[in-house]
C-alpha cells in the first residue's frame, strides 16, 4: 500500500500529461485531484494502522525494485517511512489535497487547466518521492523533480516574461544548492561506499572524527543544497519573484513542497551535522539572520504574496535556526504547523485577489471583512498562526520552543535569542499590518465575485487547523515522542532560568508586535505619515522592500560580469575550431568533386588507373 | 599438332582485354560500351582457363563458368538500363548523357 501513495501522483501525471488535450475539463480536475485525495486518505491509514500497532524497528520498508547496478554501485527503488517521513507524507498529501480542491475552483477558467493538475500532481509524487526515498539517488531524483516542477508551475503563466524570468531564476538559484549538494553526495560515497541512508547514518560515528575536515565540507555541502531549496540566505532571492505563479502553486511550494525539503534533507542527515559542530553553528545563524532579514523585508512589502513569501522564508529561518540548535523535533514541528497556517494564508489571500479581480496591492483591498467574512476570519486564523497569538494558535506552541532553544540550547546564545524574538515581533507586526490593512478600514476596490463553496471548504478545515494543530504538543509533547526513535532530543546548557520567563517574555514581544502594527495602521496612522516624510526612513523602507538589496548585489556581482563576458565571446571565439573544421572537410569536398564531371570515359580511365596503381603496388610491397 | 604454350594464350588473353578497353574507352555508344565489356570479361576468362590448363588444376574452369553466369546478369542488367535510358533521353551517346555530374 505504500507505494500507492507516490506512485497515485505520478499515475495523475501521466495521464494528465499524455490525455490532457482530449479529457473533458470535469474529468482532468477528478483525476488531478482525486489521486492527491486519495493519496492522502492511504496515508491516513497508514498512520492509523502506524498508532494502533506501532512497527517494531520504527519503520515501514518496502522493496520496489532495482533501480541499476554499475560496478560495485547498485541502487535500489526503495521506499522506506519513519515517523519523521510520515510527519512530512501526512503533511504533503493533506494539505496537497486541500490545495488541489481548492484549485479547481481556482483554475476553473483557466485555459490550461489539464496542464496544471499535471504538474501540481508531478510536484506532490515527486515531493513524495523525496521524503520516503531510503537511498540518496532517489532522494536526489525526487530532489530534482521538485525543482522541475516549480519552475514549471511558477511560469505557468508562460506568456508574460516577468513569470518566465521569476520560473528562471528559481530554477537557477536552486540550481547552485542543488550542485553543492551533490558534490556533497558523491564525497559521502567516496568516503563510506554507499548512498544507502541508514547504513551513513549508521557508519559515519565510527568513519569520521567529530569536527574533522571532512564531515564538515559534507555538512556544509549538504547546508547549501538545503539552503538553496529551502530559501535561506544568501540563496533567498528566489522565493519573493516565484509569486509569479497561481496562487495555489505558491501555497503548494511554500506550505507542503519544495521549501521544506531543506528542511528535511537536514533532519534526515541530522547525524551527519551532529558529527559537525561547525556546520551545525552555520546553519542556526543562517537561520538567525534570514528570519531576521526576511522578517524586516515583510514588513514594508505592499504586495499580499510577496508579504506572505517573506514571512515563509522568516519562518523557514526559525526551523533552520532550531535544526542548527540540534532541537530537530522543534523544527519538524514548526514546519508541520507552519504547513496548515502558510498553505491557509496563500489560499485566502488568493480568494481575496480572485474577488477583487487580480488586485495584489494590500493598500488598494481595505474594507474586506464585511464584504469577505468568511474569507476574513480564515485569514484571521491564519494570521494569528503566523504571529504566535498566544495559546490560541498553533504557532505560539510551535515557535515558543525554538525561541526556547534558541538561547538554552548548547550551540544557543544571546544573539540567537535576540535575533529570534526580533523576529518574532516583526512577524506579529506584520501580520496584523496585513489583517487590518487588507480588511479593516474603507473599502478601495470593489468585490467582484465571491468565493465559492469548493474554496470556502478547504478554508475552513486548514483554518481550524491552523487554531488546533499546536495542542498535540501541548501539555504533554505527544508530537516529540511520536519522533523521539529518529531524532534526538536537544542538548541544553547547565544553570538555566526557568523556560516560564522566556515564554512571558515572548508573549510580551508578539502582543508588543501586534499592538504597535494595530496602532500604525488602524488608530494612528498619522504617524505613519509623518514617517514617510523623513527621507532616511524612506531611505530604510525602499532598502527593506528591495529585500536587502541582495537582487542588486547578484545583479552586480554575478550577472553583469557574465553578461559582460558573453558580450565578448558573442563571436564565439571557441566556435571557430568547430567551424575550421567543417570549412575544412567542406574545401576537400569540392576539391573532389571536381572529378565527378559525368563522363563515363573519365570515370573508366579512373578504374584503371586505381587498377594499374594497385598492381603496381604489388611490386614494391 | 603442337600444344599451344600457356604464354602465347597469355599474350592473345591480354592483347584482347586491351582491345576492349580500348573501345570502351573510345566508344560513344553505350551499346559498343557493353560489347567492349564483355571482350573484356571473354579476355579474363581465357586467361583463367590457360593458367589452369598450365598448373593441371579445375579451377581455371570453374571461375570461367563464374564469370559466364556473371557476364550474363550483367548483360541482362546493362541492357534494361539501356532501354530506360533511351526511352527517357532519346540518344544513346554517353557525350550527351552527363546528368550525374556535380
Amino acid at each position: 500500500m505504500l507505494g500507492y501513495i507516490p506512485a497515485l501522483p505520478f499515475l495523475g501525471f501521466l495521464v494528465l500529461s499524455l490525455g490532457g488535450r482530449v479529457l473533458p475539463r470535469s474529468a482532468a480536475a477528478v483525476i488531478g485531484v482525486g489521486t492527491v485525495v486519495v493519496a492522502a486518505l492511504l496515508t491516513m491509514v497508514v498512520g492509523i494502522r502506524w498508532l494502533q500497532v506501532p512497527p517494531v524497528p520504527g519503520e515501514y520498508n518496502l522493496l520496489l525494485w532495482n533501480w541499476f547496478t554499475t560496478g560495485d554501485l547498485s541502487v535500489a527503488f526503495r521506499l522506506r517511512v519513519d515517523a519523521l517521513t510520515l510527519v512530512f507524507v501526512f503533511i504533503i498529501t493533506f494539505v496537497g489535497a486541500l490545495i488541489h480542491i481548492y484549485s479547481t475552483a481556482y483554475m476553473k477558467h483557466d485555459r490550461d487547466h489539464a496542464r496544471f493538475f499535471a504538474c501540481m500532481n508531478l510536484f506532490v509524487g515527486a515531493m513524495l518521492l523525496l521524503v520516503m526515498a531510503d537511498n540518496l539517488v532517489l532522494l536526489y531524483l525526487g530532489w530534482e523533480g521538485v525543482g522541475l516542477c516549480s519552475y514549471l508551475l511558477i511560469g505557468f503563466w508562460y506568456e508574460m516574461p516577468a513569470n518566465c524570468s521569476a520560473a528562471n531564476k528559481a530554477f537557477l538559484v536552486t540550481r547552485i544548492g542543488d550542485t553543492a549538494m551533490l558534490i556533497g553526495l558523491f564525497l559521502l560515497y567516496r568516503q563510506l561506499g554507499t548512498f544507502d541512508i541508514q547504513t551513513i547514518l549508521q557508519r559515519s560515528p565510527h568513519q569520521f572524527l567529530r569536527g574533522a575536515n571532512d564531515i564538515t565540507l559534507i555538512a556544509f555541502l549538504l547546508l547549501a543544497g538545503g539552503m538553496g531549496k529551502s530559501a535561506q540566505i544568501p540563496l533567498q532571492t528566489w522565493l519573493p519573484d516565484a509569486m509569479a505563479g497561481p496562487s495555489p502553486v505558491s501555497a503548494l511550494i511554500h506550505a507542503a513542497t519544495m521549501v521544506t525539503a531543506g528542511v528535511y534533507l537536514i533532519a534526515r542527515m541530522h547525524v551527519l551535522f551532529l558529527l559537525s559542530p561547525q556546520a551545525m553553528a552555520a546553519t542556526a545563524l543562517i537561520g538567525g539572520i534570514t528570519l531576521f532579514v526576511a522578517g524586516c523585508s515583510a514588513m514594508v512589502q505592499t504586495d499580499i504574496k510577496r508579504v506572505l513569501a517573506y514571512s515563509t522564508i522568516s519562518q523557514i529561518g526559525y526551523m533552520f535556526l532550531a535544526l542548527g540548535l540540534g532541537a530537530w523535533g522543534a523544527a519538524i514541528f514548526h514546519f508541520f504547523t507552519h504547513a496548515f497556517f502558510k498553505a491557509l494564508l496563500f489560499l485566502a489571500a488568493g480568494a481575496v485577489i480572485e474577488s477583487l479581480h487580480h488586485e495584489q496591492d494590500i493598500f488598494r483591498m481595505g474594507g474586506l471583512r464585511r464584504r469577505l467574512p468568511l474569507v476574513f476570519y480564515t485569514f484571521l486564523a491564519g494570521a494569528a498562526a503566523l504571529a504566535a497569538l498566544p495559546f490560541v494558535s498553533a504557532g505560539f506552541y510551535s515557535k515558543d520552543p525554538i525561541l526556547w532553544y534558541a538561547y538554552s540550547a548548547r550551540g544557543g546564545s544571546v544573539f540567537l535569542y535576540l535575533l529570534s524574538l526580533a523576529g518574532a515581533g516583526l512577524t506579529a507586526f506584520y501580520s496584523t499590518r496585513l489583517v487590518v490593512v487588507v480588511f479593516g478600514g474603507e473599502q478601495r476596490t470593489p468585490v467582484t465575485e465571491k468565493p465559492g463553496k469548493v474554496m470556502t471548504i478547504a478554508l475552513v478545515i486548514l483554518a481550524v487547523l491552523a487554531v488546533t494543530a499546536g495542542f498535540i504538543e501541548w501539555p504533554r509533547g505527544l508530537f516529540s515522542r511520536f519522533l523521539e526513535g529518529v531524532l534526538p532530543a536537544p542538548v541544553l546548557k547547565d544553570g538555566l532560568p526557568s523556560e516560564g520567563l522566556f515564554q512571558l517574555i515572548a508573549v510580551a514581544v508578539t502582543l508588543l508586535g501586534i499592538y504597535s502594527g494595530y496602532v500604525l495602521y488602524r488608530r494612528r496612522q498619522e504617524v505613519l505619515l509623518r514617517w514617510r516624510q523623513s527621507a532616511r526612513i524612506r531611505a530604510v523602507r525602499l532598502f527593506f522592500l528591495n529585500g536587502w538589496g541582495f537582487d542588486a548585489l547578484y545583479r552586480t556581482l554575478f550577472v553583469r560580469p557574465f553578461l559582460f563576458i558573453s558580450g565578448i565571446n558573442k563571436p564565439d571565439w571557441l566556435d571557430w575550431l568547430n567551424k575550421g573544421v567543417v570549412r575544412a572537410s567542406l574545401t576537400l569536398s569540392s576539391l573532389l568533386s571536381v572529378s565527378q564531371n559525368g563522363s563515363l570515359r573519365w570515370y573508366i580511365a579512373g578504374v584503371l588507373i586505381g587498377v594499374l596503381f594497385i598492381i603496381t603496388l604489388q611490386f614494391f610491397l | 599438332m603442337t600444344p599451344i604454350g600457356a604464354n602465347t594464350v597469355l599474350v592473345v588473353a591480354a592483347a584482347l582485354f586491351v582491345l576492349g578497353l580500348a573501345a570502351a574507352l573510345t566508344r560513344k555508344n553505350i551499346i559498343f560500351i557493353l560489347i567492349a565489356v564483355e571482350v573484356m570479361l571473354n579476355a579474363s576468362g581465357l586467361a583463367f582457363v590457360a593458367a589452369g590448363a598450365k598448373w593441371h588444376q579445375p579451377d581455371g574452369q570453374v571461375m570461367f563458368l563464374f564469370i559466364l553466369a556473371m557476364a550474363a546478369a550483367e548483360i541482362s542488367v546493362g541492357l534494361a538500363l539501356v532501354l530506360q535510358i533511351y526511352h527517357q533521353h532519346k540518344t544513346l551517346d554517353v557525350e550527351d548523357l552527363k546528368e550525374l555530374s556535380d
